[in-house]
């Protein structure tokens, strides 16, 4: 054990590089040749399947399951990128056990789905590592797109507008593209780099131009974008974080969640990446589980979920739920919090209050509780900031604090298109940002070419 | 407890399980296991005349097909009879046999098409104190270019020659082994029995190339760039073998006479299904090969398990059970209707008896009922034809129901004749006989 496992206070170095090294190896780790023969053989190949029909891009999984099985993996890579070219990624962390794994006919007669998400990582793997690439672009159109936000709804709008022969321009505030595969997601499920790695293999049919460090409202105005491109696809996802609303949220060691992971995956060396002893997280969503799961797997001696609903009520898949129980987290339900305790400025423990419903409404029972923390994390999910749409021109429409957007991904003004997290309705996934960037580009298409115009 | 003591022709064995004629039983260090793991009997794999033995390729002899999870479900060979000194294999049958003496050896046998060399081996066999002889006229490669093996099985005039020759030189049991390669099994069958034969043994191996390597273009198993077809056998051929065996039982030329069943038994119930059949014993190979000796154990468990639930007492009492039951088409009885149904208890929902009946049958199994996903059998358009039962990955969750005398067909609108009537009556065929009423 290292020296600073009980080291007090928010610090790093709490760990042996061994133990780094070994928490946060891939958590599925890749199925081998056999392995992934094995898992194949158990798909049924079912009539209008249930699991391609819970998937939000509609991969033809029982076809790309079969192509494994007779030994074609490569054709079956391309069944997955045809529906979903960030098929890689969404392999890796999609929540399968609730979508296409959840109605798995095997699920249903065994409770053993099969594993869809490992071997569509097989395949897109086999694929992306000989850099097949299986999409040649059209004849140049002329036309030019913006694409605000590097991130999954963004590169897919991008990579199928390409294949159209469109010129796209991709803006992203961020220094590295990627958006939430880079800078969002556990590290143990997007080991050896591979968000760039995927970036690249995307960006590689050409015709896509990403310019970091490029904010909408700072660097430049959605109305410069409507202006010089024939179609603006927004796809900058969440900015803000939700409040605590708990008297003190100011105090050092209150830290948003998604910074944190964002920092961690960004950290060369994990030994300097600072975590407290004793880690509190509020909220109840993959978020939390990630900051949670993380803080633990960086050393934390105790990590404590509060969440102020029920556990049938939490984002958090199941898997991820009993992944976190497995890591030594203690998930807590129906507190929310109220003040942060502090000294000296800093956080040294939370004081929550226990919730019931009543009726339909969620309300505090007056009954208290307090942790000891130095470091509490804020995971309540995240909130779209529409102040940068606010340059000259015309208002966007907003629903919900979210871009309106219609089936095909157009907003309320003319040649704009939004998706991914900053639109309304959606369900904060990377497979459903990744469907909502595929199916706005073709309504691009449509735009572009049927008014005579291409 | 069913005993399961076994008496064929008069070679008697603890089971009716033996080891064919094949690798596991070409020398005494493999048999002593067999006989150590539990098995009855072996036919010792096939002696031919004194001289240089036979040459093996060295390379590979077998090839396969493969079921889910690489399950083994054909096998092919190019192996030929045993290349091994035949004093070496007399000497260690009879000290096998001394020491084995309640299990049975049979000895498989194949000598060119002449009198004088069966006359020859036929007494060295008999003094090692085997049990009997089985006449390899089966192998189907190699051997039968020398005009041994399947080219003698292939021609049941030699068939019944040779066994003539055997018959009037020794006083062991003969059993003659049937290759599959012909067009009608009861011509080789009726020649073994008129050669005077005391039984038959069947099947053995069916040419076969089970694949072509892509890259070189070559039949598998390959030989230096070349393949040549080998013998198939395992549970692939296991349909083609019981059609054999019980067309051979059912031929009034040939009832009764004693039948070895062989090919791609692998469990008790394909051994008892064989034994329904007709065989009075059985032969196994290529499972033994695949999972080694011990799985004669499930096999003697589950005979014995089987029939003391239903309460048959000895295997004479299983034997030809099913005989009678085999018919030609013309007999069925074309009044009986039965319809699937699908158990919605046990149904998953894949699927897969809509689309097989929806793309290739009789669009008799619905998709989606009141907008669910939701398979259910459409009387009025079901056949009965079975396919969504075999389709189907859930065991029991389709079923055929017969429909009751009376009942109306929705398919046909007519009810159910209580009557046994078939195609040798029926209207439509034009060369009907007149009904007997």
């Amino acid at each position: 054990m290292a020296t600073g496992h009980f080291k007090q206070g928010i610090a790093g170095g709490r760990l042996s590089p061994e133990q780094y090294a070994d928490n946060f190896s891939d958590l599925h780790p890749p199925l081998d040749h056999h392995e992934a023969l094995v898992e194949s053989d158990r798909c049924y190949f079912c009539y209008d399947a249930p699991c391609m029909n819970a998937c939000p891009t509609s991969i033809d999984i029982p076809l790309f399951i079969r192509q494994i099985s007779t030994g074609n993996p490569i054709g079956s890579a391309k069944t997955i990128f045809d529906q979903n070219i960030l098929g890689g990624m969404c392999a890796r962390v999609c929540p399968t056990e609730t979508l296409c794994e959840e109605v798995c006919v095997r699920e249903v007669a065994e409770g053993k789905p099969v594993q869809i998400g490992r071997l569509q990582r097989y395949a897109t793997d086999v694929a992306m590592a000989e850099n097949k690439q299986f999409y040649r672009r059209a004849a140049p159109t002329g036309k030019t797109i913006a694409v605000v936000g590097a991130g999954p709804a963004g590169l897919a709008a991008a990579h199928r507008l390409a294949r159209h022969g469109h010129e796209v321009t991709i803006l992203e505030a961020r220094p590295k593209a990627g958006g939430l595969n880079e800078y969002g997601i556990a590290a143990y499920k997007s080991i050896d780099n591979f968000a760039q790695a995927e970036v690249d293999y995307v960006t590689s049919i050409g015709g896509i131009d990403i310019q970091n460090g490029k904010a909408l409202g700072r660097d430049y105005q959605l109305s410069d974008l409507t202006r010089n491109y024939d179609a603006v696809f927004l796809g900058m996802g969440l900015g803000g974080v939700n409040a605590l609303r708990a008297d003190g949220e100011d105090a050092q060691g209150v830290t948003n969640a998604v910074e944190f992971i964002a920092e961690l995956r960004q950290a060369s060396d994990l030994a300097s990446l600072p975590v407290g002893r004793r880690v509190v997280v509020i909220g109840g969503g993959m978020t939390a589980i990630d900051a949670a799961v993380q803080s633990k797997l960086l050393g934390a001696e105790e990590v404590t979920i509060c969440y102020r609903r029920g556990q049938e009520h939490m984002n958090a898949s199941e898997f991820e739920q009993d992944l976190a129980a497995a890591n030594g987290v203690i998930i807590r339900h129906w507190l929310q919090p109220k003040r942060v305790i502090a000294e000296g400025g800093k956080v040294s423990g939370i004081e929550l209050e226990y919730t019931a419903m009543q009726g339909d409404k969620l309300v505090g029972t007056g009954e208290r509780l307090t942790l000891t923390a130095d470091q509490v994390f804020k995971a309540i999910g995240q909130s779209f900031v529409p102040a940068a749409l606010n340059g000259s021109g015309a208002l966007l429409a907003l629903e919900a604090g979210r871009i309106k957007v219609d089936a095909e991904g157009r907003t309320s003004l003319p040649n704009v298109w939004a998706g991914g997290d900053c639109i309304y309705g959606g369900d904060d996934l990377t497979v459903s940002a990744v469907a909502q960037g595929r199916d706005a580009a073709e309504s691009i298409q449509r735009a572009l070419t049927s008014n005579g115009r291409a | 407890m069913a005993d399961i003591r076994n008496n064929f022709v008069g070679i008697k064995s603890p089971n009716p399980f033996w080891l064919a004629s094949a690798p596991p039983t070409d020398k005494a260090y493999n048999v002593i296991r067999a006989f150590r793991a539990g098995w009855g009997g072996v036919v010792w794999k096939t002696l031919g005349e004194e001289g240089p033995p036979v040459v093996n390729v060295n390379g590979p002899r077998y090839g396969a097909i493969w079921g889910a999870d690489r399950r083994l479900l054909g096998l092919n060979n190019i192996e030929l009879i045993t290349d091994r000194d035949l004093q070496i294999n007399l000497r260690e049958i009879k000290q096998v046999k001394k020491d084995w003496p309640d299990r049975a050896i049979v000895v498989s046998l194949m000598v060119p098409c002449e009198e004088h060399a069966w006359k020859a081996i036929l007494p060295v066999v008999e003094e090692t104190g085997a049990d009997g002889i089985e006449l390899n006229f089966g192998c189907p490669h190699g051997m039968s270019e020398r005009g041994m093996g399947a080219a003698v099985g292939q021609v049941p005039e030699y068939i019944e020659m040779v066994v003539r020759w055997c018959k009037a030189n020794t006083r062991m049991p003969v059993i003659t082994k049937l290759t599959p390669n012909i067009t009608d099994i009861r011509k080789p069958a009726r020649a073994a029995l008129a050669g005077g034969t005391d039984a038959v043994s069947l099947i053995n191996t069916i040419n076969s190339i089970t694949g072509v390597n892509l890259d070189s273009f070559a039949p598998e198993p390959t030989i230096d760039g070349k393949g040549s077809h080998g013998g198939y056998c395992g549970p692939a051929v296991k349909p083609i073998a019981m059609n054999m065996v019980a067309e051979i039982a059912r031929d009034p030329e040939t009832h009764g006479l004693p039948i070895s069943g062989i090919g791609g038994i692998t469990t008790w119930r394909d051994a008892a299904e064989f034994m329904a059949l007709g065989a009075g014993n059985v032969q196994v190979c290529t499972a033994a090969m695949t999972y080694g000796f011990k799985i004669v154990q499930e096999m003697i468990a589950g005979l014995e398990n089987w029939m003391d639930e239903k309460g048959h007492a000895s295997l004479d009492d299983i034997v030809g059970r099913a005989t009678p039951n085999v018919t030609d088409w013309q007999y069925l009885n074309l009044n009986y209707v039965a319809k699937a149904h699908i158990d919605q208890e046990a149904c998953i929902k894949c699927g897969r008896c809509h689309i097989a009946c929806e793309d290739t049958s009789h669009q008799a199994i619905t998709a989606i009922v009141d907008g669910k996903r939701h398979f259910e059998v459409i009387e009025a358009e079901c056949v009965g034809c079975n396919l969504c039962v075999n389709v189907c990955p859930v065991e029991n969750c389709i079923t055929m129901e017969p429909l009751a005398a009376g009942v109306i067909d929705q398919r046909t609108g007519r009810p159910v004749s209580p009557v046994y009537a078939n195609w040798t009556t029926h209207p439509n065929n034009p060369m009907a006989k007149v009904a007997a009423e």
